[in-house]
């Protein structure tokens, strides 16, 4: 005989949603996805064409580029936000393939890790270049 | 389909990418040395080739993002528009990548 599923479970599924889920995030980590992807489209282009235009360049030439206060402004956004679109796309693959708990932690928190570190090495380099 | 898992291993690639990127701009900041080293490195056919590569991923990722984002808003499901966009994806991907290696070897 069929029967209705059962689950013992105190919590209702509107108590879950107001805590947010078992990470206490809800929705954000997929938000801020979908939010530098977005913040990525016109930053990407913008960046292919300054890069164009640096073909063969010199030192002396970024320097002068990045001195305006856009190409600055810029970089920096889009530094931000390919960093943080990366570590969220990369932990979502991990997540995904990852079946080790440890194995799947660790990597997440070392992808964090370095894509801050990167993130600010690039910033710094920017600024260094454009102040 | 192919163009999903193919979205996840250029994201991979792009991520490797921003090696190049970070190395690009640090070597700007310390030295006129340390950022010739660079622009010499990127015109030798193993640089070139790692851009090429790097170009054909962003803008693959990139047409493929769209379609995502197209996907979370509601639209493009159904099977005919479905295909439709999928071969666009390849299209633009390979449209795009060559106009721009055009254009960089123009202005080079």
């Amino acid at each position: 005989m069929a029967r209705t599923p059962h689950v013992d479970v105190m919590r209702s599924p509107l108590g879950r949603a107001r805590g947010l889920g078992s990470a206490r995030a809800g929705a954000h980590h997929w938000w801020m996805l979908r939010l530098t992807s977005l913040a990525l489209v016109p930053l990407t282009l913008w960046f292919l064409c300054a890069m164009v235009r640096m073909i063969g360049a010199t030192r002396d030439d970024v320097v002068s580029w990045m001195a305006g206060p856009l190409p600055i402004v810029l970089m920096i956004a889009l530094v931000i936000a390919t960093f943080h679109h990366m570590q969220a796309g990369l932990q979502v693959v991990i997540e995904d393939y990852v079946d080790h708990d440890w194995l799947r932690i660790g990597s997440i928190l070392l992808v964090r890790g370095l894509s801050l570190l990167l993130a600010l090495a690039c910033i710094v380099s920017v600024l260094r270049l454009g102040l | 389909m192919a163009l999903s898992i193919s979205h996840r291993v250029t994201g991979i690639g792009l991520a490797i990418g921003t090696l190049l990127m970070t190395w690009w701009l640090v070597a700007a900041a310390v030295s006129d040395d340390a950022f010739a080293g660079v622009q010499r490195f990127l015109a030798t056919p193993i640089g070139i080739l790692l851009l090429l590569g790097w170009s054909a991923a962003l803008f693959f990722h990139f047409f493929t993002g769209l379609r995502h984002l197209a996907w979370d808003a509601g639209y493009g499901f159904d099977k005919p528009l479905y295909e439709r966009t999928g071969w666009a994806v390849i299209a633009a991907t390979i449209v795009a990548t060559l106009l721009l290696w055009i254009i960089g070897f123009a202005v080079w």
